[in-house]
Formats: C-alpha cells, sequence, structure tokens
C-alpha cells in the first residue's frame, strides 16, 4: 500500500511531496446476507490470524449497521491532535451541521496501542438550506464538508462519514485495535478489516486503514502503480487527496463513479479493473461500444499495479482483484455468509467447511449483497 | 526459371550495379582490386533515357531466352544453355567473333574491355548470389520468374 | 558575383586509394559536389556545394568518403562566432531573411533528459511485457463528461467520435509538396500498418491516398489548400492549425517550382504558382472565430469526425489551450520550439516558443484545474527522437505524440537541414521526379513501421518495469518521473520531484 503522508513546510502541505510507504496488508470481510447483527469477535479472530502480514504499524475495521438508533444520521469519527483544533472544527461542524449527538468513542487501555489522539464521534444532519444554496443534495454537501476539514483543518482528520457505519482503525496490531475500540461491543451486518505492514514508521492514526468516504470503505492490499493519474483524474472533480494513500483515491473513485456520475456499480468495476482491449475486441459490437466508450471516457480511472480490495457500503460488499491478479484474494461462501480474506486460513478459522470457496480471477468482482439490493439500483 | 529484373520505376541509375557486377566477376573479389587492377567489363549496364520530364535509367542484362539466337549464333560453341536454362559463355572457347553481340535482340551482351571474350549476365552463378541485387540501394533489381515479374510491372 | 564571402561549411575527403572511379557519388550528388575528371580519371569535389546529407557516403562501394566540419577557423570568440560572421556575410550579400530547415538547433535545455522514469522493487511487482498483456492503445477525441446508463445498465451517452491508435504515436503534419509523393506514400501505408494516423499537413490529400483515410488526419492551414468536402471526409479526423513549432506566427511558403501538376492539383492552384499560407487564418482573429470554425468542419463532417486544434507551444499557451477546449476542439496539438519545419525564418526558429515539456505540463495542470482535460486528447510533438521521451511524454500529461524529424530521418533524412533548396537527395523533401524515385515506399515504409514497433516495444518495457500494464495508467502520473539537473521553478512548473526526493 502507498501510504502517503501530510508533510507540512511552512504550513503548506505538499501535494506532491508526499512520503510514499510501500507495505504488504492482510484483509478480511464478513457479510449476512439476511442483515442479521453480528458482534466484532469473528473479524478480529480472522484478521489476527493474518498476524504476520501486519507488522503493528496499523489496523482497522469497518462495521456496517452499527447505529440503528441514529441510521439517519451521519456519523463522523474523528481524531483530533489537540483540544484547539477540535474546538475550531466543532465550530466549522456547527454551523454546516445538526448535530444530533456528540461524544468520544469509547476505547480501553491496551499496552500496545500508544499515542492515540482525541477521538470524537458525532451524528449529525446536514444544514437543508446550505446545502440547497449549493444545489448540491445532502451527500455532496456533507462529502465537501468532510474533504474540507480534512484539507483545511490541520490536526483534526474525520476517518468514518457514513450513515448506520463506522469506521475504527489506529496504529497497533489490528486485533489490539479491535479490543482497543471494543468492536465486541458493536453489532453489524457486515465487517471489514484490515491489518498494514507499512516499511516504514507514519506513527499517524489517520493513515490506518480502512479509508472512508460517507458510506464507503475500503480496504486494499496492494501498491498501485496507477496512483498519481488516479489522483489526478478525481482531483479534477472536487476531490482532495489530502492522505494521499491509495485507499483513498479507491474510495473517491468508487464515490465519483456511483454515487455522483451514477454509474452502476458492475460498470463501475469495468471502469477500474477494465476488461483488455483484446478481449474487448472479440465480444458482440454492443457490448464492444460500451467498454470501448467506458475505457475511453474513464481510462485515468481504471487501477494498475497489484491490488486487492474490499469496497464496503450500505448494500454490501464487493471484493476486487487487479486484472492480472497480482495480491491475493479468497472467498468462500456458507448459508447467508459471504467470507473474503488475503488467506484461505483466515476464512476457514471462521467457516471450516464452506458451501464453496474460490480465488477469483484478476479483475472478476465477488459481488456480496443484502438480499433484494441490486448492484445498478 | 528466375531471371534478373530491373524496373526502371525504380531504378535510380547510380551505377552500384555495374560496380557490383564487376566485383563479382573479378578473380580476386574484391571491389577495389577488380577496378584497379582487372579489366572488367560490366554485364549489367545502365542506360539513360532522356524522357519529356526527367531522366530515366533502364537496366540491360540478360534475359536468358527460351531459344537465345546467341546461342544459335555462336560459332565456336562457347554460347551455351545450361541445365538451368541460364545463358553462358564460356571464356574458354570464346574467340570473341562478336556473333552474339550482333544478333541479341536486347543489346545484353558486350564486347569484354580486353577484346578477347564477350560479357554477359550469368545470374553470379559461380559467385553464388547476385550481388547487383544484393546492392541495390532501391530494390530496383530482382530475382523473380517472369510471372512475378509481370506481376509487377 | 564579385567578392563572394561564401566559404565551404563541409570539406569531403576522398580517400583516393579507395576511391575506383565508379562515380556514384557523382550521379547520387542532386547539389553537384562531385565531378568526374576522364581526363586525369579522377573524381573531383566542390565543397562549397557540399549540405553533408551522407548520400555520396552511404552509397559509396568503398567508403572512401568522409565528410567533415570545414577546418576554416574564425579567430576564437565567443560571442562572434562563425556561424553569426557567417550569416551576416551572407545577410549582407543577400539581403534576404534567413531560411532554415528543421527543427531550432541551439543549445537549449532538453527537459526529457532531466527526467528520469521509476520502476517497481519489491513492494510491487513489475510485468513482464512478453508475458502478460501490455497496452499501449490510445483514443483520441473528444470526451463527454461522463457516461449515462439507463436502469438496465445499457449505455444511454452516445460517444463523439474517437481515432483509435494502436499505440500512442503519430506521424506529423508535412504536406504534399513540402516532402515527396512516395515519402507521403510511406507514411500512409506505415501509418495503416501500424494502426496509427499520419498527417496531410496542409497540402490537401491526393485522391491515390484516399484510400489510406483511416489512417490519415487530413490537415487545415491558413491556406486552405487542397480543402474541399470529400477532403475533410476522406480523413479519420481533421486538424486545424494554427500554429507551428518552428515558426509560431510566421505562415508558409511553397516556392512555385515545387508546384508540379500533381501538386497543383491535390492543392488546387495553378502549375508553378507559388503558394503561400497566411501567417494568421484571416477567418479566425479570436477564439470565438476558432469555434466558427471547428463547428463549420463537425457540421460538414456530420460530426462523425474529431476536430483537432493545433498550435505554437507559445509562453501563453496554457490559456490558449484552455480557449481551444471551449471552443468546442476535440483534441489540442501542441508542438514545441523544437519542431521540425521544410523552411523557416532562422530567426523565428530559433527564438520563438518555447520548450514542449514545460508548455504541455503547464498545459495538462491548466486543463486539469479547470476541470476540462478529460474533455479533450492533448497531443504534443516538437522533437520526440525515442520511446522514453515519448514515455515522459505521456508521464506529464499527453495522450499521444506526432512524430515527424525522427519519421523523415527512419526515411533517410540525415539532419543537412536543406529541405528548403528542393534538392533533397533522399528523395525526401523535394519535387524532383529523378530524387523523389530514390525513396522507395516498398522500403521505406517498412523502415517506419519497423522503427514505430521497437518504440511501441521499448514503451512496453518501461509501462512493465513501472508496474503498468496499460499506458491510460501512465497518463499524467508524475509521480513516475523525477527532476534532475532542474531548478526549483523548473520543477514547479513541470510539477514533478527531484531525484531522491
Amino acid at each position: 500500500m502507498y501510504d502517503v503522508l501530510f508533510i507540512c513546510m511552512e504550513g503548506l502541505m505538499l501535494k506532491e511531496g508526499e512520503l510514499r510507504i510501500p507495505s504488504g496488508c492482510a484483509i478480511s470481510g464478513i457479510i449476512d446476507k439476511k442483515g442479521n447483527r453480528f458482534n466484532g469477535e469473528e473479524i478480529i479472530k480472522s484478521i489476527a490470524l493474518m498476524h504476520d502480514r501486519s507488522n503493528g504499524l496499523g489496523g482497522g475495521f469497518a462495521a456496517y449497521g452499527i447505529y440503528p438508533q441514529y441510521k439517519d444520521f451521519y456519523a463522523l469519527h474523528i481524531f483530533y491532535d489537540n483540544l484547539t483544533i477540535k474546538t475550531q472544527t466543532e465550530d466549522f461542524l456547527a454551523k454546516h451541521f445538526d448535530i444530533e449527538s456528540a461524544g468520544n468513542i469509547p476505547t480501553k487501555p491496551v499496552p500496545s496501542v500508544i499515542n492515540s489522539p482525541l477521538i470524537w464521534r458525532y451524528f449529525v444532519y446536514p444544514r437543508t438550506y446550505m446545502a440547497k444554496e449549493g444545489f448540491m443534495d445532502e451527500a455532496e454537501f456533507t462529502s465537501k464538508c468532510i474533504i474540507r476539514i480534512n484539507k483545511d483543518y490541520k490536526g483534526a482528520h474525520v476517518f468514518s462519514s457514513g450513515k448506520n457505519m463506522g469506521t475504527f482503525k489506529g496504529v497497533g496490531y489490528p486485533e489490539d485495535i479491535g479490543e482497543f475500540f471494543m468492536l465486541d461491543t458493536y453489532e453489524a451486518y457486515m465487517w471489514t478489516a484490515h491489518g498494514r505492514f507499512p516499511t516504514n514508521t507514519p506513527g499517524w492514526w489517520g493513515g490506518a486503514h480502512p479509508f472512508t468516504l460517507l458510506n464507503w470503505s475500503v480496504v486494499h492490499n496492494g501498491e498501485i502503480s496507477s496512483y498519481d493519474a488516479n489522483r489526478r483524474f478525481v482531483e479534477m472533480y472536487g476531490y482532495k487527496c489530502t492522505l494521499q494513500t491509495d485507499t483513498e483515491v479507491i474510495t473517491y473513485l468508487f464515490d465519483m463513479l456511483v454515487r455522483k456520475h451514477k454509474i452502476p456499480m458492475r460498470k463501475a468495476i469495468k471502469i477500474i479493473a477494465a476488461p483488455f482491449w483484446d478481449d474487448i475486441e472479440r465480444l458482440n459490437k454492443e457490448l464492444q461500444n460500451e467498454l470501448k466508450s467506458i475505457r475511453s471516457v474513464y481510462a485515468n480511472a481504471l487501477i494498475n499495479g497489484p491490488f486487492s480490495i474490499i469496497l464496503g457500503y450500505e448494500k454490501g460488499m464487493i471484493a476486487l482483484n487487479d486484472r492480472i491478479k497480482l495480491r491475493s484474494l479468497i472467498a468462500a461462501e456458507k448459508d447467508d455468509r459471504t467470507y473474503i480474506a488475503s488467506e484461505e486460513s483466515a476464512i476457514r478459522i471462521l467457516c471450516n467447511s464452506p458451501d464453496k470457496l474460490w480465488a477469483p480471477k484478476g479483475g472478476e468482482p465477488v459481488i456480496a449483497l443484502l438480499e433484494g439490493e441490486q448492484e445498478w439500483d | 526459371m528466375k531471371k534478373i529484373y530491373a524496373f526502371e520505376s525504380k531504378c535510380l541509375g547510380c551505377g552500384l550495379c555495374e560496380v557490383y557486377c564487376k566485383t563479382a566477376h573479378s578473380k580476386s573479389k574484391d571491389i577495389i582490386k577488380a577496378h584497379k587492377q582487372e579489366n572488367i567489363t560490366s554485364a549489367i549496364v545502365i542506360e539513360e533515357i532522356l524522357q519529356p520530364k526527367a531522366v530515366s535509367y533502364f537496366a540491360l542484362q540478360c534475359r536468358h531466352c527460351s531459344s537465345p539466337k546467341c546461342v544459335k549464333a555462336c560459332i565456336s560453341g562457347a554460347m551455351y544453355k545450361d541445365e538451368k536454362g541460364i545463358v553462358r559463355n564460356d571464356k574458354e572457347k570464346c574467340v570473341s567473333c562478336l556473333s552474339c553481340v550482333l544478333v541479341c535482340p536486347f543489346g545484353a551482351i558486350k564486347k569484354s574491355i580486353n577484346g578477347k571474350t564477350v560479357s554477359k549476365c550469368d545470374l553470379c552463378i559461380d559467385y553464388g548470389k547476385s550481388l547487383c541485387i544484393e546492392y541495390c540501394p532501391n530494390e530496383a533489381i530482382k530475382l523473380l520468374n517472369e510471372n512475378e515479374a509481370e506481376a509487377l510491372k | 558575383m564579385g567578392l563572394d564571402f561564401n566559404t565551404p561549411v563541409f570539406e569531403v575527403i576522398r580517400n583516393e586509394k579507395k576511391c575506383i572511379q565508379c562515380q556514384v557519388c557523382v550521379r547520387q550528388c542532386s547539389n553537384k559536389v562531385h565531378s568526374y575528371d576522364s581526363q586525369d580519371n579522377v573524381v573531383c569535389t566542390d565543397d562549397i556545394k557540399c549540405v553533408n546529407c551522407h548520400r555520396c557516403v552511404i552509397l559509396c562501394p568503398t567508403k572512401a568518403l568522409i565528410i567533415r566540419k570545414y577546418p576554416l577557423e574564425f579567430r576564437e570568440n565567443a560571442n562572434w562566432t562563425s556561424s553569426v560572421i557567417k550569416e551576416i556575410h551572407k545577410q549582407s550579400q543577400t539581403g534576404g531573411v534567413l531560411l532554415s530547415s528543421m527543427g531550432n538547433p541551439k543549445p537549449f535545455p532538453i527537459y526529457w533528459d532531466r527526467m528520469l522514469l521509476n520502476a517497481s522493487q519489491v513492494t510491487n511487482p513489475s510485468i513482464d511485457p512478453l508475458r502478460e498483456p501490455m497496452e499501449t492503445k490510445v483514443m483520441i477525441g473528444g470526451k463527454p463528461e461522463k457516461l449515462d446508463f439507463d436502469a438496465k445498465g445499457k449505455l444511454m451517452t452516445k460517444m463523439p467520435p474517437q481515432v483509435e491508435l494502436r499505440m500512442p504515436i503519430m506521424f506529423s503534419a508535412m504536406s504534399y509538396g513540402s516532402i515527396s509523393r512516395n515519402a507521403h506514400e510511406a507514411l500512409a501505408r506505415a501509418a495503416t500498418e501500424l494502426g496509427i494516423c499520419y498527417n496531410t499537413g496542409e497540402g490537401g490529400l491526393n485522391r491515390d491516398f484516399y484510400k489510406y483515410g483511416k489512417n490519415t488526419i487530413v490537415q487545415v492551414a491558413s491556406g486552405r489548400f487542397g480543402v474541399h468536402r470529400d477532403y475533410l471526409n476522406a480523413g479519420a479526423a481533421i486538424e486545424i492549425k494554427i500554429g507551428q513549432g518552428a515558426k509560431p506566427g510566421i505562415g508558409g511558403h511553397l516556392p512555385g517550382k515545387k508546384v508540379g501538376e500533381d501538386v497543383s492539383a491535390t492543392r488546387m492552384i495553378p502549375i508553378g504558382s507559388d503558394a503561400i499560407s497566411p501567417a494568421p487564418h484571416h477567418d479566425i482573429y479570436s477564439i470565438e472565430d476558432l469555434r466558427q470554425l471547428i463547428y463549420s468542419l463537425k457540421e460538414t463532417t456530420n460530426y462523425k469526425k474529431p476536430v483537432f486544434v493545433k498550435i505554437a507551444a507559445v509562453h501563453n499557451a496554457a490559456a490558449i489551450a484552455s480557449g481551444i477546449v471551449r471552443a468546442g476542439a476535440d483534441a489540442v496539438v501542441v508542438d514545441g520550439f523544437r519542431g521540425g519545419t521544410g523552411a523557416a525564418p532562422t530567426r523565428v526558429r530559433d527564438n520563438v516558443g518555447i520548450p514542449i515539456e514545460l508548455a504541455l505540463a503547464a498545459i495538462d495542470q491548466r486543463l486539469r484545474e479547470e476541470e476540462i482535460r478529460n474533455r479533450v486528447s492533448l497531443i504534443i510533438s516538437g522533437s520526440i527522437r525515442n520511446s522514453a521521451d515519448i514515455v515522459k511524454a505521456v508521464a506529464l500529461g499527453a495522450d499521444a505524440v506526432y512524430i515527424g524529424s525522427a519519421a523523415v530521418i527512419a526515411l533517410g533524412c540525415h539532419m543537412c537541414h536543406s529541405c528548403s533548396t528542393g534538392k533533397c537527395n533522399w528523395g525526401i523533401a523535394t519535387q524532383e521526379l529523378e530524387l523523389v524515385k530514390r525513396l522507395n515506399p516498398d522500403i521505406m515504409y517498412k523502415r517506419l513501421v519497423n522503427l514505430v514497433s521497437a518504440w511501441n516495444h521499448e514503451i512496453q518495457e518501461m509501462l512493465g518495469g513501472m508496474g503498468i500494464n496499460a499506458i491510460d495508467s501512465l497518463r499524467g502520473n508524475r509521480l513516475m518521473l523525477r527532476g534532475i539537473g532542474l531548478n526549483e521553478k523548473e520543477l514547479n512548473i513541470l510539477a514533478i520531484k527531484y531525484a531522491g526526493e
């Protein structure tokens, strides 16, 4: 994974002055397609098994369905470096949102998890009139506000902003981070998890994964070689890649394609992991036309280089490999559940005899959605 | 059989074919020696044609006719058609009567500079490859059979 | 001409031991440098006529010839160099504007050589193009903001016309007139075989070449030579030429002696008349006029052809490019100050315009800031010398490049900078039938195919090294570049980091 952190120089963030930290990673995801909720113990068990794929410098989880009582509010999880920036950020929040509830996220001390920032949670709703004034819908308004905070409020970082979902992450082994955030006390119908193996010490909690925007969350193992092409592409559409990580840009790409451009998920996948021209040539005229259009218009949204990602959103999760499968990714099904992980063992430890277990081909998505959901809705 | 064809449309008149023809038919097989020390007559000859618009060139060389007049006219039996169909001149037998030069309808046989024999294209059969083809800078000379040549005209 | 200050520029040295008096040099030199003295059986030379095109050197069967810089020296002076002095001598003799050919030869910085490429090590794998697919295909043309699909997932957006290039390389605009018919044929055939395009330049398109239309870009320039409905519809795309890197702000002039029967018919001008392209298009005095021409051309071709607009890389290129995009162009072509030409005023060639690398970086960045980069394709030209230049250009943000000088070099050009004389010994920049013949399209198109295929292989190797398997992922990917020997300002404009950062 390419991690590129803030580098501040005389108060200026260097857009192209990133520190790139290549790293290996572990990813895992579980969904109950009937929507039955279960606590975080299982996902911790799965990601913990792949302990050797992380090195204690980052772990995190995304959980969907955890805030049913606040399901209409955006749940903002924010890291603060200090109280001053917290006050400033809260001023901004209060100006743009109605805050239904605010408080710190409960944690418990874990010896290996140190130097944690202030971790706060807000359930908010955008001030409708402001969104209307800007001719935006509430989601666009919210995402703009979040991008603004992350870009302009140094020392504050919104790391989760969806509805009825939340991200929990930090510097440490993922199982320790899970314990720190007491994930056994949350119940979700879908969990994804990430363990990092960076080759350098970022020491910054915001740099851990998953990366999220609104309901999107991405956990990712890989190092994309198209990073700057993708970044400069999404930045044309109002995004700012403040973290400058692969995961961030992948999230923005999906957000832009599916939410903003309203492209059906299945087609969005054809953009992200586009079929080869030679394969396109073999298809019928109509399909050819479609895929050629996709590859022409969204050429810069193709993600290149090794990646395996699990994309979570309110409808479920989608796992995807780069088109020549340069990273491991295994999927399995058992009853109502779909499991995805970097290693088969991380699935077997939860589900010893799956109904089906397979290694998805490069560029071929595993789509595991809640019952009744369609990826092109 | 394959013969050497020169295409007027491609011929630049540079004369390199003549240089290499002489080299191929020299004793030394060395360009500089062939020209400086040996007296050789090129079997391929570039003729300049003055056309209304521009000068063009025409390379003359033996057509290896199916019933060659030169063979019939030869008084010493030096001119013959070999088993491959190549019309050749046996320099040992040639008495340089020049009957062949007289009867050749294409003007493809020349009297040697030394005056003792005649000079004509033998497809560099002794040399192993036709140097005029190899060194033509514009691919104007080709080894083709009649149909191929016709197709290219 | 009594007193003539001209001295030879080159000296022809003949090795008498090797010379066999075959006179190939005599027959091949259109400048009549060599002559045969039958009395003494020697070949003589007249150095002053030599332009150093190497024709005689290459064709000499014994390699008896060497051409050197004429050793005549002026007193050493870093300011008043020999070329400065000679130019003054020449102008004081003729009273004329100095003319030059090919591109700017001055020692300005070559930014391509000050950028280095990245490669994958350990953390992500490089990709072997011999074993894995490696895509270099690009689609050139205007793009919609986004694609729309209906409820069933069917594509609703109708795509504007695209030119499909199998590799991101095209042959630059070189008109029939400035180059020979055979050169055009070689370019057209090579483009067809390679699955790319060549460009007619502003000299119209000979009817015999309409069959290569799918691989032809037809140009519309200020002289409008050879422009008519069939011509516009004959190609894969139309290019409006506003300017040229070698001579920004200057028109063109094809001397009447080059306008023979065929050129005259193709250009639709009388035989022997000078073909003068005005400096501006006289129907484009502003950006809104450009829009009208773009849409007139689109109307004429029923919106089936992308319309490119080509400008020279000048100081304000980024803003101009933005205007061109907004005027409705489907591709912006930018030609750098090293771009070649058949003839340009020397002072203009050597002093006007800016390096293409900087112009490209600025334009790509500007179009992105204005959020319109994805609407168009960006094509650059102006001295692309090898495949690494192309990879760097794409990383800076170009969709494709045009190669002109490199293409003519493949056709035999030895960069003697004498195109304007019309006596090109290699049959490229000439209309003299005897010389044109020297460029045998059967041979030369293959050389072009070889060159571009070789470059494509190299591009694939470099892409694979970077862990990229589609050129799309390199486009604008400036993190793949690092600067070396550049100052802060240059790094900022190129928006790249320094090596080691």
